[in-house]
């Protein structure tokens, strides 16, 4: 009798997380605990770069994981994040969590976003960090990308340990008392799951043709 | 059997009690003076009775800012059906998330300049991620959204409206 039971909670168990999964299916974009797609995107430099063959600069700890950001050079609140965002990179590549940047949008819709002016601003910033152009827009709709700037962050298996807003404070560096990718990095370094899992902030939609 | 009348008691003068202690709106009150510019909220909390409210009035609350340039782009839409519906129970609030920093140099001038019919409210609560989801679950964050809710019922729309028509279709189905 005992084992008709176990088997009987096993069938259900595993006919729940089918449910689920054929549930998340229908969902666009990953969730925390799904794998994000890789991708070959073009760097501001002309490269074109993978998550797959991400190489660690010389000097740096070997990559541990990727905060990928999206955000794009005209929407007001990815502005206020790039001096943060390189802060961030400038922190954490060291130590293996580089920040790869993707921009979104449609530059025919938004010109102030296409790979020139992307260089451009890239140059004036000096972003330390890969800015890529998410050409035809096939990568943020896989990744479920909403607004700029938007934060996912992978390990090296691509497994998605956080979603959302790089801090508490978009509009003032000043007032922020939680730094959310940061403080996730380290709770996945102590083999901790991040607290949150995710956030949602204020930001840009994300510009396509309509 | 005293016991009975005493809990009786106090079971209605808690209910008028709360009643008469009836959260203040700003929104509501600013109809009767003159209106404002603008009324600012510092925290999510003093504008969060907006979202909640029981009558036959049908709200439609659409976030924006003037920094966002498909909110700008279909202000107009809102000005028309603040005009359409100026003699139904329609009440249109814009909460504009325009920056702290801002407010004198670019958003008052905005204002100034539109001279928008409806509300506008204006929401300085940094702290997002506490509030998103108390507009509504579905929001991811970006602007523009509109919602249009009467008691219990609700639509929430999370692009930028196409057209005057597109706004009022949501708004009729609610009415």
């Amino acid at each position: 009798m005992k084992k008709v039971l176990v088997l009987c909670s096993a069938v259900v168990v595993a006919l729940a997380f089918m449910a689920a999964s054929s549930i998340h299916s229908v969902s666009e974009g990953v969730d925390v605990g799904d794998i994000a797609p890789d991708f070959n995107l073009m760097n501001v430099d002309g490269e074109m770069i993978s998550l797959s063959d991400y190489k660690a600069e010389e000097g740096h700890e070997a990559v541990k994981g990727f905060i990928i950001t999206f955000t794009c050079n005209t929407c007001p609140y990815a502005i206020m994040y790039e001096d943060r965002l390189i802060e961030l990179h400038n922190k954490m590549a060291p130590m293996g969590w580089p920040v790869v940047a993707i921009q979104p949008n449609d530059p025919s819709v938004k010109p102030g976003d296409s790979m020139d002016k992307m260089k451009e601003r890239a140059t004036e910033k000096g972003f330390p960090f890969v800015y890529l152009m998410d050409e035809g827009q096939k990568v943020y709709p896989k990744f479920g990308a909403e607004r700029t700037p938007h934060v996912f962050l992978l390990d090296t298996d691509r497994k998605v340990h956080y979603i959302g807003a790089i801090d508490d404070s978009a509009r003032d560096p000043e007032s922020v008392t939680r730094n959310y990718v940061v403080d996730a990095i380290s709770a996945i370094e102590k083999g901790n799951t991040p607290d949150p899992v995710s956030t949602k902030a204020i930001g840009c939609s994300i510009k396509t043709k309509k | 059997m005293q016991r009975f009348w005493m809990v009786i008691f106090l079971l209605v003068s808690f209910t008028f009690g709360c009643q008469s202690s009836g959260e203040t709106d700003q929104v509501e009150q600013a109809e009767k003076k003159p209106k404002p510019l603008y009324v600012s909220y510092e925290k999510f909390d003093d504008i969060a009775p907006l979202f909640n409210k029981n009558n036959d009035t049908t709200y439609v609350i659409n976030f924006w800012a003037t920094w966002c340039k498909p909110c700008v782009e279909e202000l107009p839409y809102f000005e028309d059906l603040y005009a359409a519906y100026s003699d139904k129970k329609v009440k249109i609030i814009l909460v504009s998330l325009d920056f702290p920093n801002q407010i004198e140099s670019k958003f008052i001038p905005f204002l100034e300049e539109r001279q928008l019919g409806p509300d506008i409210a204006l929401l300085l609560d940094g702290d997002a991620n506490t509030w998103i989801d108390r507009v509504n679950p579905e929001w991811g964050g970006a602007i523009p959204v509109t919602l249009v809710y009467k008691n219990e019922a609700s639509t929430f729309h999370s692009t930028q409206f196409a057209s005057f028509d597109e706004l009022e279709e949501i708004v009729k189905e609610i009415l």
